[in-house]
C-alpha cells in the first residue's frame, strides 16, 4: 500500500504519504534483516490479525495478502502466478495464493527486493475467508513451520455474540497464545499487551474519523483509492505502534487543513477540483492497474466517500475500538467483526447506511474472480440496495492481482457509461 | 436382470431424476403436519432434523436435468455451478416443498448462499451451521454442542413439539445403520466392483437424500443382497479411486463415461455427507455430547476440515493401499475452491508414494464427455501398461 508505485514526479506529496513510504519500507527492512537481528517472524491475515499480540512477544508480522498485492502493484503477480499455475495451481483459484506461492517459489524475494525471512509460525486467523485454510496448509507444506490456527465463527446474522467470543478467546488460551510463547520464547505480558491495545484505540479513533471526513462535501478524501492507503498501517503491521499513532496523528491534520480550505482527495495526478458524483464502492481494488483503475474514477469527477474494502480490517467506524481492559475479548471482537465475516443481509445494511450517510449519488461493486468471499451475492446485493435507496448501482468485474482478468476497454467503457447515466439521472431530477 | 433389483434401480433412478421432489411433497401428504428441511453438501447432523419426526433433504443441485433460466443471474461467470442451479430451484417453486433450510460451512459460496436465501426467502427458516474447526473437546468441542443445542432448539420449534432425549438417541442409530449400509455397499464394491457398476451406486446411494433414513437403509440392503448375486464377470479394468466430488455432483453420465473408459471406480467422495463418520456414534447417554464427540473425532477427511496434522493427503494415500487401487481421478467442479486449492498437497502426498493419478474438472450440467472419456481411457490403459512392465 505504499505509493511508490504511483509516478511520484508527478503526485503531490504530503507528510502523511512520506510517513507511509517510511514505514514500510522500514517494516519490510525489519523483516529482511529479522534472522541477523535475531527477531522472529509469524506470517498471518489481514482479516482479524492479532498484530499487537504478535508485538506484545516481540514477534514481526508478515501478511502475505500485502505481499501479493504489493506484487500486483510492481508488475510482478503475473510471473508469479504464472509460476504457481505452472506447479499444478488451478487458474479457478485465488491469485493472492497464487501470487505468494509463486513469490515463494521464486525465492521468496519480497515486493521491495529484499529477501523475506521464512516463517516461524503460520498464524491462520480462519476470519471470513475459506481460502485462507488452504492457503496456509499449502504453505505449511512449504515451509514446514507450525501452525496456529484461529476459527473466527461468521456472523450469519450479523450479530457478535457472548458464545462467539467466548470460543475465540478460548482458542487464544489454548492454541494461540502458547504457540506464540514457544515460538518467542516469552511469557504472554498481558499489561504489555493493553498498553498496544491503548495505543490502537487511539489511532482508531482519528482513522474514523479520516473516514469520516467524507460526509463533507467536497469530500477532503478518497475512501476507496485513497483509503486503501490509509488502512495500510492499521490493517496490518503498526496497530499498537506509536508510529501507527503518530501517522494517523498527522493524516488527520492534513485532512482538517483540506476540509479548511475547501480542498478535495490527492490523486497521483494532484488535487481533486472537481467532484461529480459521489460513489460507495463494495468490494477489492484491482491492483494490477491500480492507478488507471483510479483514473477511470477521477476523469469522471467520481469522488468514492465510503467503501466496504476498508472494512475488511475492521468495522471501526461502526464504534469498534480495541479495548485495553478487556484485552483477548477485545481481539476476539474485533475478528468478529470484520467486514467479510457478516453475513449478506448484515453487509448489505451496512452499504444501505453508507449510501445513504454519505449522500452518495451512486454505488459501484468491483467484483473480483478470485474472492468468492466478497463476490458470491453481489448481483443480489445491487438489487437490493437498488431497491432500498433509489440510488443506481454499477457493476464491474475484474481480479485482485492477475493482469489478465483486468479488460481496460470493457471497464472503462462500464464506468463512463455508469457515469452517464448518474449525469442523465441528475439533468431529469432537476426537469422533473 | 433380477426383477427386484431392477424395481430397486428403478425407485433409485426415478428418485435421481425427480428435480421437482415429489418424493418429499408425498412424504409429507401421508400426514398432517409433516415437514422436511433441506440441507446443502457436505455435512448437517441429520439426526436432529430426524428426532424432530421431520424429514431431512439433501439438496445437490439441478444436475444436467435443470435448465438454469434465473439462477445465472445472480451469479458470476467465474463461479461454480450448485449455487445457480440450487437458485433455480428455489425461484421456480421446486423447494416450496422444503420448510427450512440448513447450510454447512463447506466454503465461501455455500456460506454466502445463506445470505443470499435470508435475502430472497424473508420469513423461511435459514440457518448456517458453522461447523468447528478447532477439534479439542473443551473448546471446538464446546462451540459445537452449543451449535448442535440451538439447531436442536430450532427443530423443535419448526416441528412444533419438544425433541426427546430418546427420540435423539433413536435417530443416532437409524442413521449408524444407515451409514453402516453404505459402508458395507463401498467395501462389496471394492472387492467386486464388476458386480456394483457405479451407475447403480450412485443412484441408490443418491437416493438418500430424499428417503427417510430407514427406508434409505432398506433400499442399500437389498440392493446390496440382489446385486451381489449378480452373474457379471471381473474385466481388465484399471482400479481407480475419485477424488473432489464432495459438492457438486458430476452428471451420472460422467461417471459412466469413467467406467466405459476402462475404470473400476473401486473409492470417491461422492455425497460425503451420507456418510460422514468413519464409526458408529454411541447410541446410549448424552446425545448432543454423543454426536459433537463424533464430529471431532470421526468425521471423514476432506478439504474443507482442517487437518490440525498438516498430513493432507494422507486419508488418500490410505483409500488407494486399502482398496487396492491403481490410480486417483482429481475430478473436481470448476471454481470449488475446497477441491481445487486441495490438490497440490494431494497430488505431492501421491507422487510421494509413486501413485499415478490424472486430472479434469466438471460441471454438474456438463454434456461433453469425450475428452473426459478418451483421458480417463488414456490413464487407464496407462496404469494396466505400467503396472505389467
Amino acid at each position: 500500500m505504499t505509493r511508490d508505485t504511483v509516478q511520484e514526479s508527478a503526485a503531490q506529496k504530503e507528510r502523511s504519504m512520506v510517513l507511509q513510504k517510511q514505514l514500510i519500507g522500514d517494516y519490510y527492512e525489519s523483516l529482511g534483516h529479522a534472522r541477523e537481528a535475531g527477531r522472529r517472524v509469524v506470517s498471518t491475515f489481514v482479516p482479524g490479525n492479532l498484530t499487537e499480540l504478535l508485538r506484545s512477544f516481540d514477534l514481526l508480522p508478515i501478511l502475505p495478502e500485502i505481499n501479493a498485492l504489493q506484487s500486483g502493484m510492481r508488475k510482478l503477480s503475473a510471473n508469479y502466478i504464472a509460476e504457481a499455475e505452472k506447479q499444478g495451481h488451478s487458474e479457478d483459484v485465488c491469485t493472492y495464493v497464487k501470487c505468494d506461492i509463486g513469490m515463494l517459489k521464486s525465492g521468496n524475494v519480497g515486493p521491495t527486493g529484499v529477501k523475506l525471512p521464512t516463517p516461524d509460525l503460520l498464524l491462520l486467523s480462519y476470519t471470513g475467508c475459506f481460502t485462507f485454510l488452504k492457503w496456509f496448509e499449502l504453505l505449511r507444506q512449504e515451509y514446514q513451520c507450525p501452525v496456529a490456527m484461529l476459527h473466527v465463527p461468521y456472523l450469519a446474522n450479523g450479530r457478535i455474540e457472548r458464545h462467539h467470543v467466548d470460543y475465540v478467546v478460548q482458542q487464544l488460551r489454548t492454541e494461540v497464545i502458547p504457540k506464540l510463547e514457544q515460538v518467542s520464547g516469552r511469557r504472554y505480558d498481558e499489561a504489555r499487551l493493553s498498553e498496544m491495545l491503548a495505543l490502537s484505540a487511539k489511532a482508531e479513533d482519528d482513522f474514523v474519523w479520516v473516514l469520516e471526513s467524507a460526509k463533507n462535501i467536497p469530500s477532503p478524501i478518497d475512501a476507496y483509492f485513497g483509503g486503501v492507503y490509509y488502512i495500510g498501517p492499521i490493517f496490518t503491521a503498526f496497530r499498537g505502534t506509536s508510529e501507527g499513532v503518530e501517522y494517523y496523528r498527522v493524516l488527520r491534520e492534513e485532512i482538517a487543513e483540506r476540509i479548511r480550505s475547501g480542498l478535495g482527495p490527492i490523486t497521483p495526478e494532484g488535487a481533486m477540483e472537481s467532484q461529480r458524483y459521489r460513489l460507495v464502492v463494495e468490494g477489492p481494488p484491482n491492483w494490477t492497474s491500480f492507478r488507471e483503475f483510479w483514473k477511470m474514477f477521477y476523469d469522471e469527477g467520481a469522488v468514492v466517500v465510503a467503501s466496504s474494502y476498508t472494512k475488511v480490517g475492521g468495522l471501526y467506524d461502526r464504534g469498534f475500538r480495541h479495548d485495553p481492559n478487556r484485552p483477548l475479548e477485545s481481539l476476539a471482537e474485533y475478528c468478529l467483526g470484520c467486514y467479510t465475516n457478516l453475513g449478506l443481509p448484515a453487509r448489505v445494511d451496512l452499504l444501505e447506511r453508507y449510501i445513504r450517510e454519505y449522500r452518495a449519488d451512486g454505488f459501484m461493486i468491483n467484483s473480483v474472480k478470485s474472492c468468492n468471499s466478497f463476490s458470491v451475492g453481489q448481483l443480489l446485493m445491487l438489487r437490493q440496495l437498488e431497491q432500498r435507496t433509489g440510488v443506481p448501482g454499477g457493476f464491474i468485474e475484474s481480479d485482485l492481482v492477475d493482469p489478465r482478468y483486468f479488460s481496460t476497454a470493457n471497464i472503462k467503457n462500464r464506468i463512463e457509461s455508469y457515469m452517464q447515466m448518474l449525469a442523465q439521472r441528475r439533468v431529469a431530477e432537476v426537469t422533473a | 436382470m433380477n426383477p427386484e433389483l431392477e424395481q430397486i434401480l428403478s425407485r433409485a433412478q426415478t428418485l435421481y431424476e425427480d428435480v421437482d421432489y415429489k418424493a418429499v411433497a408425498e412424504w409429507k401428504s401421508y400426514a398432517p403436519g409433516r415437514r422436511a428441511i433441506g440441507y446443502l453438501p457436505i455435512y448437517v447432523p441429520r439426526e436432529l432434523i430426524h428426532a424432530a419426526g421431520m424429514l431431512p433433504v439433501g439438496i445437490f443441485g439441478g444436475g444436467d436435468r435443470l435448465e438454469i433460466i434465473r439462477g445465472d443471474a445472480y451469479f458470476q461467470s467465474y463461479i461454480c455451478h450448485i449455487p445457480r442451479s440450487t437458485i433455480e430451484l428455489a425461484l421456480s417453486g421446486r423447494l416450496d416443498v422444503l420448510d427450512g433450510m440448513l447450510f454447512p460451512s463447506i466454503c465461501d459460496v455455500i456460506r454466502n448462499l445463506s445470505g443470499m436465501w435470508t435475502m430472497l426467502f424473508p420469513g423461511r427458516y435459514v440457518r448456517y451451521v458453522d461447523l468447528p474447526q478447532n477439534y479439542d473437546a473443551q473448546v471446538g468441542g464446546e462451540f459445537w454442542r452449543r451449535e448442535l443445542t440451538a439447531i436442536r432448539d430450532d427443530m423443535t420449534r419448526l416441528a412444533g413439539g419438544a425433541i426427546a432425549d430418546q427420540s435423539l438417541r433413536n435417530s443416532i442409530r437409524i442413521y449408524n445403520q444407515n451409514r453402516l449400509a453404505i459402508r458395507e455397499l463401498y467395501q462389496a464394491r471394492s472387492e467386486a466392483p464388476w458386480l456394483y457398476p457405479i451407475s447403480q451406486v450412485y443412484a441408490v446411494l443418491r437416493a438418500g437424500a430424499v428417503l427417510p433414513p430407514e427406508e434409505h437403509t432398506t433400499m442399500l440392503r437389498r440392493y446390496l443382497e440382489m446385486a451381489s448375486q449378480g452373474s457379471s464377470l471381473p474385466e481388465d479394468r484399471s482400479r481407480v479411486v475419485l477424488t473432489g466430488m464432495f459438492c457438486e455432483q458430476p452428471p451420472l453420465a460422467l461417471l459412466i463415461t469413467l467406467e466405459r473408459a476402462g475404470c473400476w471406480i473401486v473409492n470417491d467422495d461422492l455425497l460425503l455427507g451420507l456418510r460422514w463418520f468413519t464409526g458408529e456414534i454411541p447410541e446410549e447417554g448424552d446425545a448432543i455430547e454423543n454426536l459433537a464427540q463424533a464430529y471431532l473425532t470421526q468425521s471423514v477427511a476432506t478439504a474443507s476440515c482442517y487437518a490440525p496434522d498438516g498430513q493432507r493427503g494422507r486419508w488418500l494415500v490410505d483409500a488407494v493401499r486399502q482398496n487396492r487401487a491403481d490410480g486417483v481421478i482429481f475430478c473436481a467442479p470448476s471454481f470449488c475452491d475446497p477441491a481445487l486449492l486441495e490438490q497440490p498437497m494431494l497430488v505431492a502426498a501421491l507422487e510421494r508414494e509413486h501413485i499415478p493419478h490424472t486430472q479434469f474438472k466438471y460441471s454438474e450440467d456438463t454434456g461433453q464427455f469425450a475428452v473426459i472419456r478418451e483421458q480417463a481411457g488414456t490413464f487407464s490403459d496407462s496404469i494396466r501398461l505400467w503396472s505389467e512392465a
